[in-house]
């Protein structure tokens, strides 16, 4: 497949710009997905070339990660299937410290002299830059694990389910939305497996299956005669599940206002494409909204992107400490906020949590890119921010000596750096149903869905959309709302959180294609909540007339 | 060695085709050098070299096509890879957009090499990461940058007797510079096809001059103000609106570019008349190939003259559907501008605001094309046709069609992103809250 037709059929959102990097593998047939790739032993003798030419070389540490990436992806709009894209990508990346440096090299010649001649090069480069380099690299301790191996828990592994079953889903769900109003729909499925052996001279082997699974649409409804159309994204999560996620389970769903159905750990694609249809084109009459100050009571499938944001990108070390600041930026959540103990990044009900283990969400594994077992960790307790998100070679700049296991890269040819693990807020302790959300608000909006989203370079003042609006008055939804965006600032935002749903409403919101790093690289992550409301958020009015 | 020659590459691709025996087989082939280096808090982070060549093959049986991919060309590979596309193709539904590979094309020459660019070495990527970082510490600033540079060649072949063949070089580099009492922030951007015209010590400098200078900002008000805006902060926006010439979307009533009641705004005034933004690949300061993936030959192109859309891209199939010739998207983007050089832009300003760039820029409102973003390392309150002092951010909500209908002066070019456009001075631009971040 070609890049410009992978980007022209992937016009799906603002994540579709970061996806062509995953697509640096080669075109496969589908039978070959199949193939159950090289064997554990082979891979443990190819790994230790790598680690003892590495020593050899004088490097005194060096890890290797032999990664054999499978996608596939299947593009339709309306009645059509544009593209079914199989695709594998297979070679090994060495990563090594000389003279107190970082160096990496990588190649799809998976071979001793292929290795070598990479590791080889990892050394020369981290000599080379070791004359600029100001401060040695120093590593936290891990354990040695061992052999060990970790697998995401399917029950049902795309790689199994014909192509013909999945296009056929897809254009049922295209059928529907078209039946219920919609005047255009594209839909894609995106299917991820990661096959991912890690060794390291600390004395790990470990062997990883990692699946993750994105359902996606956008609908569009025109009214031609007064030239304007709306759209309507599906109400889905990426999740690191197999394909079960497509069972559509009712057990797995939960009735939310006005009809709308929200998504667990199970999705019905037909029966959210029907509603995005008629949600549309009820879009192209809905009361544009009056800026000013309103309580919001946000879905989870929409407040998972704030957070992200908000929270997630701004306690990542790496950005606070200044690494990222020539592309992401840094951030406002400084270490001498954090050595107070009583920096107030939230209301007391504020509790977010770092993980990369919850089953089902698009961050867990069992170790992390640089062979730490993963764990869950607070980041804000009580509102209070108590810890950020660190890898081996920095989380000695916080005083702690355990890795935080956040290390990640996108396949074997780049290099593993810290990424965001999954990062949630939990639910509340008293039992709350959305409605007890709504009930007490005067003058409010509840918010479903991910929509426009941007944040300045340190996360203080951002501004967020989403995919439906609906307008809460003495406590009741009266109608739908248009041209909605709220402004705040991430503090003053947290602070203003009054009340959350209890676990019972608790699901993930998910990334597929979140960007860091030059070059860039991409990650997937979730991130879990329950219904919460913040109270007198300004809500700001983007329609215009041209 | 990933570069091959013209002569080399027609070899390999001539090669593939005689494995073909679909109706149709299309044949790109693609190779790069590239390398990289990452600096931060003043000391190297990473570095890296990437070594890529790939042979993507696609093969049509009627309107069901298949594609693979390999990077060994040997000849059992280049077999191997033909039937695989063949394979795929027959198992593939049918696609009623499938267009067949277009028949021989002639395409002009464009200067997109450059011998110097070739050949920097890991050592040379150092010596501007050490340019950068010496400058920034003896000012009490920190430099975080990045070099990236490639050197590689595309070429395609169809069984309709299409051959192309293209070598390009590419250099891209963007250093941060924050003052160590973290007020002050400053930035600069450089792209080339030629590594001897770079100059890492004087791109270096501006950076460092912007963060010296945006120390201790003042916040003023949010509002509509006169802004200049570098090219570096316009290219988003309108980058952004060029994704709207497509005239299929157009057509099909989903784009700024549908018009009310049916039809597109094709021959119509967007903008103020004294815009003029057109494309043209052989333009020897942003030059780009000559032909595209699919084999379209890419020639100078109006797309708005004086204010009114000239041409919107029409893909194959929807030329073919509503029997035009087709338009391929552009490869580069060049606005007319004026003689106006930055001084002289602030001089004529009593009152106004000089942005630096923009940032996180997300789509708000496809219809009318309004985005949100915000202005960053380096926002400047003028006054009386002077700088008075730095200013905090702004989050802006703007539409690049706004944004040029409010056109006050237009000044010098400068090349950005492969683009070529012009310093701008605008009236009421819309900032709509402030940011702390610096």
């Amino acid at each position: 497949m070609k890049r410009r037709d992978f980007i022209q059929y992937a016009g799906l959102g603002a994540g579709a710009l970061m996806m062509p990097s995953l697509l640096m593998g080669n075109n496969i047939p589908v039978e070959a997905l199949l193939d159950p790739g090289m064997d554990v032993l082979t891979k443990k003798i190819l790994a230790d070339v790598a680690l003892n030419t590495a020593k050899s070389a004088g490097a005194t540490y060096a890890d290797a990660r032999i990664g054999r990436y499978l996608n596939q992806f299947v593009f339709t709009r309306e009645d059509k299937v544009q593209n079914v894209v199989n695709t594998e990508s297979f070679g090994i990346g060495v990563r090594v410290i000389a003279n107190g440096t970082w160096g990496f090299a990588s190649t799809n010649n998976v071979t001793d002299e292929g290795i070598k001649k990479a590791t080889l090069q990892a050394v020369a480069i981290a000599k080379a830059n070791s004359k600029i380099q100001k401060v040695p690299v120093k590593l936290a301790p891990v354990a040695s694990h061992g052999e060990v191996s970790w697998k995401t828990p399917i029950t049902k592994d795309f790689k199994n389910v014909p192509v013909s079953e999945k296009v056929d889903l897809l254009l049922t769900a295209n059928a529907a939305a078209m039946e219920n109003g919609a005047n255009f729909v594209n839909s894609g499925l995106f299917m991820v497996n990661e096959q991912k052996y890690f060794a390291s001279t600390e004395g790990s082997y470990i062997d990883q299956d990692v699946h993750r699974i994105w359902p996606t649409f956008g609908v569009t409804a025109v009214d031609r005669s007064a030239g304007k159309f709306k759209s309507r994204q599906a109400m889905s999560a990426p999740m690191g599940m197999g394909y079960e996620y497509m069972d559509g389970l009712a057990s797995e769903k939960i009735a939310g206002p006005e009809g709308l159905n929200l998504y667990r750990n199970s999705y019905d694609i037909i029966e959210d494409a029907k509603l995005a249809a008629k949600q549309a084109k009820e879009k192209l009459t809905a009361k544009s909204v009056d800026a000013g100050k309103y309580d919001l009571v946000l879905e989870p499938n929409h407040l998972g992107l704030t957070i992200h944001e908000s929270v997630g990108h701004p306690l990542e070390l790496d950005r606070v400490l200044g690494y990222e600041a020539n592309y992401a930026g840094t951030s406002f959540a400084t270490l001498d906020k954090w050595e107070t103990k009583n920096f107030k990044y939230g209301s007391e009900l504020v509790n977010l949590v770092a993980d990369k283990t919850q089953v089902g969400s698009l961050g867990a594994v069992g170790y992390d890119d640089e062979g730490v077992k993963t764990k869950q960790w607070d980041l804000v307790r009580n509102g209070i921010l108590t810890n950020y998100q660190a890898i081996r070679d920095q989380v000695h700049m916080i005083g702690q000596n355990e890795s935080h296991g956040c290390c990640y890269a996108q396949s074997w040819n780049d290099v593993q750096f810290q990424r965001m693990p999954n990062v949630s807020l939990e639910p509340g302790t008293e039992k709350y149903s959305i409605d007890d959300m709504i009930k007490d608000v005067d003058k409010g909006i509840y918010i479903a869905g991910r929509g426009s989203y941007s944040i300045d370079q340190q996360r203080y003042n951002f501004q967020f959309g989403g995919t439906v609006f609906y307008e809460i008055k003495d406590g009741k939804i009266v109608g739908m709302l248009d041209d909605v965006a709220y402004q705040s600032n991430t503090q003053e935002f947290w602070n203003s959180c009054t009340k959350i749903c209890d676990k019972d409403d608790y699901r993930v919101f998910g990334s597929f294609f979140d960007g860091k790093g030059q070059p860039p690289q991409v990650s997937a992550v979730s991130h879990g909540s329950s219904t919460t409301r913040f109270n007198d958020v300004n809500v700001i009015n983007t329609g215009r007339t041209i | 060695m990933a570069i091959y020659t013209k002569e080399e590459a027609r070899r390999i691709m001539e090669k593939a085709l005689s494995f073909s025996s679909a109706d149709a087989c299309e044949v790109n082939l693609n190779g790069s050098e590239s390398g990289n280096i990452r600096y931060a808090r003043n000391t190297v982070s990473t570095s890296g070299h990437r070594s890529n060549q790939t042979l993507v093959v696609q093969s049509n049986f009627g309107n069901k096509s298949g594609t693979a991919t390999i990077d060994e060309f040997d000849d059992a590979s280049l077999e191997k890879v033909v039937k695989r596309a063949e394979e795929l193709a027959k198992l593939s539904p049918e696609n009623p957009e499938f267009m067949a590979p277009l028949g021989p094309q002639t395409y002009a020459e464009s200067k997109t090499f450059s011998e110097a660019t070739a050949k920097i070495t890991p050592e040379f990527r150092a010596e501007v990461a050490d340019s950068s970082i010496g400058p920034a510490s003896s000012k009490d600033v920190t430099a975080a940058g990045f070099l990236n540079d490639s050197a590689g060649f595309s070429a395609m072949m169809n069984s309709n007797g299409l051959f192309a063949y293209n070598k390009s070089t590419s250099v891209n580099f963007t250093v941060t510079m924050r003052t160590n009492d973290g007020t002050g922030s400053g930035w600069v951007t450089r792209d080339l096809n030629d590594v001897s015209k770079f100059d890492a010590v004087e791109a270096s400098n501006v950076a460092i001059d912007k963060a010296v200078m945006s120390r201790e900002a003042k916040a003023i008000e949010p509002g509509k103000y006169t802004v200049i805006l570098e090219p570096a902060a316009s290219i988003g926006l309108l980058q952004n609106m060029f994704g709207s010439f497509n005239a299929r979307t157009a057509d099909e009533g989903r784009s700024f570019m549908s018009k009310e009641g049916g039809g597109t705004k094709l021959g119509e005034k967007i903008v103020d008349e004294r815009v003029n933004i057109y494309s043209d690949p052989q333009h020897p300061e942003v030059p780009t190939a000559t032909w595209n993936g699919a084999g379209q030959a890419l020639k100078k192109m109006n797309w708005i003259e004086n204010g009114v859309v000239k041409n919107l891209a029409y893909g194959r199939f929807w030329a073919k559907e509503k029997g035009v010739d087709p338009v391929p998207f552009p490869s580069n983007g060049i606005m007319d501008g004026g003689d106006a050089s930055l001084e002289d832009l602030i001089k004529s300003t009593k009152k106004g605001i000089l942005v630096t760039r923009l940032w996180y820029i997300r789509g708000v409102d496809p219809q009318t094309l309004l985005y949100t973003g915000l202005t960053r390392d380096g926002t400047f309150y003028i006054e009386n046709g002077k700088i008075k002092h730095p200013v905090k951010n702004f989050r802006f909500n703007e539409s690049p069609i706004i944004m040029l209908n409010n056109l006050e002066t237009l000044g010098q070019q400068v090349r950005i992103n492969g683009n070529l456009i012009p310093y701008m001075k605008i009236r009421d631009f819309t900032f709509t809250s402030l940011s702390d971040a610096v």
